[in-house]
């Protein structure tokens, strides 16, 4: 637990996660970046 | 590795390899720079001269703000290292299935655009239209060469791609009459420049198209400009209400306005604001892809502009919102919670593997911008990909490829760019191009800020 208000952490994808739960290759070829890109898993 | 920027009011700090974003205070954001490279004694000593007209910055306080730096580092939130370049991962992103084309149904055009990267459509050749045959074909190849995926898209692309509506309507048939047995699911788009929309073409997107792409420039005389019509008349007026009733047939979702800005208009936050101002909500704008050379092409002396720009977008998007007539911008649709995950956000678009172009004589491109270039002819819908080396050259070409890549903060929301733009900057789909890079951090750095200014409006 954090012990100060000094830092607010935004809800993300935790991306270290996704080694293993991701790759299925159903999203959308973004055609470029993919940051905009939405998981469809 | 971590990001930080200050923008519109908010500290913004990034882990890199974890995606975490936080929003920190003044104090926060000085230790989390000084974290990694300075003593806790070092930090609290700077940390107390700098702040020393805060009543509410003692020792404690800043022990306990670095106990959650430190708190935070253990959770693998800040500093967290990069475990995405070994082997393994990139193994798992090899593999010869595709999955989407962009299928050039016509190499001619209705239009005259000054900037148009296909050279009026042609792509340097000869007008041309796609078959029935040689569709099908393509649609029976990307069933063939997709594996297990199950979601298929398919572009329809030109050119204009409406001056071929029949074939479009006959292989969007075909795809539907397969597509249950193969067990798959065609999504098809249709890029256009709006001349020949008529009551059949809505009825026709509306009830087959995912999503339609619909070409305007924004204001009537930047449009005109570079968008006239062979006989040099401008278009805009041609187009607009053909756009309007197709949109609002839609509902007004599952379509892009897309522009594109040039040298001509590096304020083109007013076209996108024009653009919003006509009732339109879901909207693109996009830089010239062209020879430095080119009279309209953007310029260095240009680039603060345009970087200026994007700010200017991103703090009146949100003004709008909060106004309740907000509107969307295609590079600031960003979903922090469900993203891409990491095997995507290192091969990119998939250009040149998971995704081709194809011409209307049957020809694979690795992606409609290589359309014409020789060079990188791939094969053909009949024998396949006969050209190995240019697909493995695009499927190792990642951000890990790059050294450029390898230190930018950015890598894991750009995947290392459009291999065209790559091509064309430098002569390599390896290289780097740097100003589009510039272009694309300050993207990311506005649509972070954004979802930031949104969690505190909620």
């Amino acid at each position: 637990m954090k012990k100060t208000n000094r830092i607010k952490t935004i809800e993300t994808r935790d991306l270290t996660k996704s080694v293993k739960n991701g790759g299925c290759g159903e999203c959308q070829t973004s055609c470029c970046g993919v940051a905009n890109q939405q998981c469809e898993k | 590795m971590i990001h930080q920027y200050k923008l519109n009011g908010y500290n913004i700090v990034i882990d890199v390899a974890s995606g975490s974003v936080h929003s920190v205070d003044e104090v926060a954001y000085d230790a989390i720079g000084m974290f990694e490279t300075h003593t806790r004694e070092e930090i609290t000593s700077a940390l107390l001269k700098k702040y020393s007209e805060s009543p509410d910055i003692n020792e404690k306080e800043i022990s306990d703000l670095l106990d959650d730096i430190q708190y935070l580092k253990d959770e693998k939130k800040l500093f967290t290292k990069d475990i995405y370049e070994g082997k393994s991962l990139n193994l798992k992103l090899r593999g010869n299935v595709v999955k989407a084309l962009c299928l050039h149904v016509s190499h001619t055009c209705n239009l005259n655009c000054e900037y148009c990267f296909a050279a009026q459509g042609k792509y340097h050749g000869q007008s041309a239209l796609m078959s029935f045959e040689t569709g099908k074909r393509a649609l029976d190849f990307l069933i063939e060469n997709s594996g297990s995926r199950k979601n298929l898209e398919v572009d329809f692309f030109g050119g204009e791609p409406l001056m071929n509506f029949e074939v479009v309507k006959e292989l969007v048939k075909y795809a539907r009459s397969v597509e249950e047995k193969a067990g798959k699911h065609f999504r098809f788009t249709l890029t256009t420049n709006g001349m020949l929309i008529d009551d059949d073409v809505i009825d026709f997107c509306n009830r087959e198209c995912h999503n339609v792409v619909l070409s305007l420039d924004g204001r009537r005389e930047i449009h005109d400009a570079k968008r006239p019509t062979p006989s040099g008349k401008g278009s805009y007026d041609i187009i607009l209400p053909k756009f309007k009733k197709l949109v609002e047939a839609r509902g007004g979702k599952g379509y892009y306005m897309r522009g594109t800005f040039t040298h001509a208009n590096t304020d083109f936050t007013n076209d996108i604001f024009h653009m919003a101002d006509l009732g339109f909500t879901e909207l693109s704008m996009e830089p010239v892809v062209c020879k430095p050379t080119e009279p309209y092409a953007l310029t260095g002396d240009d680039l603060p502009i345009l970087l200026g720009q994007y700010e200017i977008l991103a703090k009146e998007m949100i003004k709008r919102k909060r106004e309740g007539r907000g509107f969307t911008f295609y590079h600031y649709m960003i979903d922090l919670k469900a993203g891409p995950c990491i095997y995507k956000r290192i091969s990119g678009c998939g250009s040149g593997t998971e995704y081709m172009a194809v011409t209307p004589a049957g020809e694979l491109y690795p992606c409609h911008q290589f359309v014409g270039d020789k060079k990188y002819l791939m094969g053909n819908v009949w024998d396949g990909v006969t050209n190995t080396e240019i697909r493995d050259s695009f499927a190792s070409c990642n951000v890990y490829s790059r050294e450029e890549c390898k230190n930018c903060w950015a890598r894991l929301y750009c995947s290392g760019g459009c291999a065209a733009n790559s091509y064309h900057a430098t002569g390599s789909i390896n290289g780097v191009y740097e100003y589009g890079c510039e272009l694309f951090k300050k993207r990311m750095e506005c649509a972070i800020m954004m979802k930031v200014a949104e969690e505190d409006d909620e």
